[in-house]
């Protein structure tokens, strides 16, 4: 069960009417390397690992899901306010097309989200290193979603979301030392 | 802080078509150096942290924009 605050986990502003990057930023929406992706990730593989570190997954899944819930925000700033002819120049033509102004789980080429961008193996030591490996491409992401706008406010959001991945990676570090200890088992000398 | 940034050259061929890039960059984010966060880190105030997106300075990177602010 989840109690939902209604507020983001950080404030999102967007200084600068660019509808162009509403359709970069969907690469963090619905994209390989993306919130939603992480996401659900997380929450599914946490069933099928070691008790000490579900509540990583756990957490971790939660606040991808804040992180969602704002890149959403941005994405729909951008574009609310847009006529057809301006989302067609920001290459979204093919967007509005099938969804109007609505959002959609993509990516920013367009290609609908799939789970086969995710994987649970159901060995803790292989889930947790994709798990690392999804925050630190998220982070790379994220960088080149930053060197793209010239918005400071949009980079603010953008660096704390950055941010944000780099401690995740470290918990999963951190996690995957635990697998790794063990510190139930008992040692005799 | 800088020092999370490096920096190489890549390689240059004789008949490259474009002109040639000086360096490329990337990122070791502090995250890279820890295996384990130890206890007791010195920690932000409250304000820094939700500014920075992490409660200890140990774990800050920062990131500026290629592009900056204020148009190309």
């Amino acid at each position: 069960m989840w109690i939902y605050e209604k507020k983001l986990q950080y404030p999102v502003r967007v200084g600068k009417c660019d509808i162009r990057m509403a359709r970069y930023l969907s690469e963090q929406y619905g994209g390989a390397d993306g919130e939603l992706a992480a996401a659900l990730r997380y929450m599914n593989q946490r069933y099928t690992i070691p008790d000490k570190v579900i509540g990583v997954l756990n957490d971790i899944s939660t606040e991808e899901f804040a992180h969602l819930e704002m890149i959403a925000t941005m994405i729909y700033k951008l574009t609310k306010d847009a006529s057809v002819c301006e989302l067609e120049e920001a290459g979204l033509g093919p967007h509005f097309a099938a969804h109007d102004h609505a959002l959609f789980y993509n990516n920013a080429s367009g290609v609908p989200f799939t789970a086969a961008y995710i994987q649970a193996k159901g060995d803790p030591l292989a889930d947790l290193y994709e798990d690392i490996a999804a925050e630190e491409k998220a982070r790379a992401t994220y960088q080149w979603l930053i060197d793209m706008t010239d918005d400071v406010d949009l980079q603010d959001s953008l660096k704390f979301l950055r941010e944000r991945e780099i401690v995740h990676a470290l918990r999963f570090k951190e996690a995957v030392q635990i697998i790794i200890d063990d510190r139930n088992q008992k040692r005799v000398f | 802080m800088e020092s999370q940034l490096r920096r190489y050259t890549p390689f240059r061929g004789p008949f490259d078509p474009c002109p040639p890039v000086p360096f490329k960059t990337y990122v070791v984010p502090p995250n890279q150096f820890i295996t384990f966060q130890p206890p007791d880190l010195p920690q932000f105030s409250l304000q820094e942290a939700l500014k920075y997106g992490t409660l200890w300075p140990a774990l800050f990177s920062p990131y500026e924009s290629k592009c900056k602010g204020g148009g190309k």
